[in-house]
């Protein structure tokens, strides 16, 4: 575990010791407070919630997220540094667990700078207190699974542009998998039960679910699944293709 | 402390490292000489875990490269051709973080940084971020994190290249001030300093051992300088 912790902080670390942390809290502020003001309608809307918040949180991180990820081990690779990491007295396993928790605690850093949003809405009226930590807590287990999936990606290509553009397209289809609109397209042309089926993959269900203010185990496993799954399958290709 | 057994690693159709064996000891500085592509690099990532081999074994002061893999990384230190590092980190940092990983505790921490600044003369740049150093000190750090542990093997790829004389001097002297009681193997393909610091070399090409003596008895037996040796040896090999 030694291993693990001395890598998690030095990804921390370099998270802020170059622009990427603060160009990415920017953009990741700015439109987390712009999408809900200007296309949730949420003054017009009168209610004190942050459903307007939350609903175009899942779009807006499964782009920016694989922006945080796409570093990870592409940038390793493109370096050379991999071949120091991976002759140090520590397993490929801590190796991807410690960059993991590094960059997850990183994204649960810029979730806690939007708490301007839950205190405006606070001011404004009385919000329910539960739909809004439940939502913050779904939003954290879905930017790890986006964590995840641009983790492995990171791990597939010494090219962070290729990286990026691939872990953006999955998250894209585990976000828009669940959209009202992709379910009634699947409902008319393959049936509910493809649509179904479908749906249960989709992060965007599974989170919207978390979203109403109950944490249910099985949303939670999704999350868990898919962060383990995806981890393992970058765990594998490290593992086989270091040097590559 | 270092014995390679029957070592192979193929890349698709091309043979890199092809039933290599050797070994080496405690007081010796190995020279793993070869032109470029003939497996040196190879078999070095395999002697430190990062490659895995196809076929054979090697042990790290009798652990198993295959087998224990993280106690093989513990006795040894390891400067990668090109000396890669984490650029954005000053060298403070980055020596501190190779004692995290190995496990280097805040008693004696003090002391092992210490050490290396002193040892490869990092007292200048200790505070500067890696990408603003020069080439030479970069590899100077690249060194400085392999002994930080004080490992019993050095394994060293390449470790002049790039290097300005002066530089290649300061290195070699280095390594063999080390050279007593540790054992260390150097890959190069640069036959001076093979005649300035080895004690032993082994000769690869096209991934097999094509000789492994002394370097004196590797000039008596064929006649000539080591140039000649190097050239005979490997020449007829050379795709």
């Amino acid at each position: 575990m030694i291993g693990f912790w001395a890598v998690c902080k030095r990804e921390l670390k370099a998270y802020f010791t170059t622009p990427v942390a603060y160009v990415f809290l920017v953009v990741f502020l700015f439109f987390a407070g712009y999408l809900p003001f200007e296309l949730g309608d949420f003054y017009i809307r009168r209610q004190a919630d942050l459903s307007a918040f939350f609903r175009y949180l899942p779009a807006l991180l499964a782009v920016l997220v694989p922006c945080v990820a796409m570093r990870l081990w592409a940038a390793e690779r493109r370096s050379g540094s991999i071949e120091l990491l991976l002759t140090l007295p520590i397993t490929v396993r801590h190796a991807v667990l410690g960059k993991f928790v590094a960059a997850w605690a990183f994204l649960g850093i810029a979730l806690l700078l939007t708490l301007p949003m839950p205190l405006t809405v606070a001011y404004l009226g009385e919000p329910d207190l539960g739909p809004m930590l439940c939502g913050y807590a779904g939003a954290f287990l879905m930017a790890g699974g986006f964590l995840a999936v641009g983790c492995f990606f990171s791990a597939l290509s010494r090219s962070q542009v290729i990286s990026f553009v691939l872990a953006v397209v999955v998250c894209g289809i585990l976000v828009y998998a669940g959209m009202p609109t992709t379910q009634g397209f699947l409902t008319g042309s393959l049936g509910a039960g493809v649509a179904g089926v479908v749906e249960s993959f989709s992060m965007q269900s599974h989170f919207a679910s978390i979203q109403r203010g109950v944490i249910a185990l099985g949303d939670v496993i999704y999350f868990l699944a898919v962060i383990c799954g995806w981890l393992a399958a970058c765990w594998v290709v490290l593992d086989e293709r270091r040097a590559a | 402390m270092v014995v390679v057994e029957r070592l192979r690693r193929a890349f698709g159709p091309i043979l890199a490292v092809n039933d290599v064996s050797f070994a080496a000891e405690k007081g010796e500085v190995l020279g793993i000489l070869g032109p470029n592509g003939a497996g040196k690099s190879t078999a070095m990532k395999m002697l430190t875990c990062f490659l895995p081999p196809d076929a054979g074994t090697a042990s790290i002061c009798g652990h198993d490269v295959r087998r224990t893999p993280i106690q093989a990384r513990r006795s040894l230190g390891y400067v990668a051709e090109n000396a890669p590092l984490y650029s954005e980190m000053t060298v403070a940092g980055f020596l501190k973080f190779i004692c995290d990983v190995r496990r280097i505790g805040p008693k004696r921490r003090r002391e092992a940084i210490d050490n290396v600044v002193e040892t490869c003369s990092l007292g200048p740049v200790y505070h500067q971020t890696i990408e603003t150093l020069s080439k030479g000190y970069q590899r100077r750090v690249a060194l400085g994190q392999a002994l930080i542990h004080d490992p019993p093997v050095l394994i060293l790829d390449e470790p002049t290249d790039g290097l300005d004389p002066n530089q290649k001097h300061e290195v070699r002297k280095l390594i063999r001030t080390m050279s007593r009681d540790k054992c260390i193997l150097i890959s190069t393909h640069i036959l001076e300093e093979v005649e300035a610091v080895c004690s032993r070399v082994i000769i690869l090409d096209g991934g097999a051992v094509r000789a492994d003596a002394t370097p004196q008895k590797l000039k008596d037996d064929h006649g000539g300088d080591l140039t000649q040796v190097f050239r005979k040896i490997t020449a007829g090999h050379t795709s």
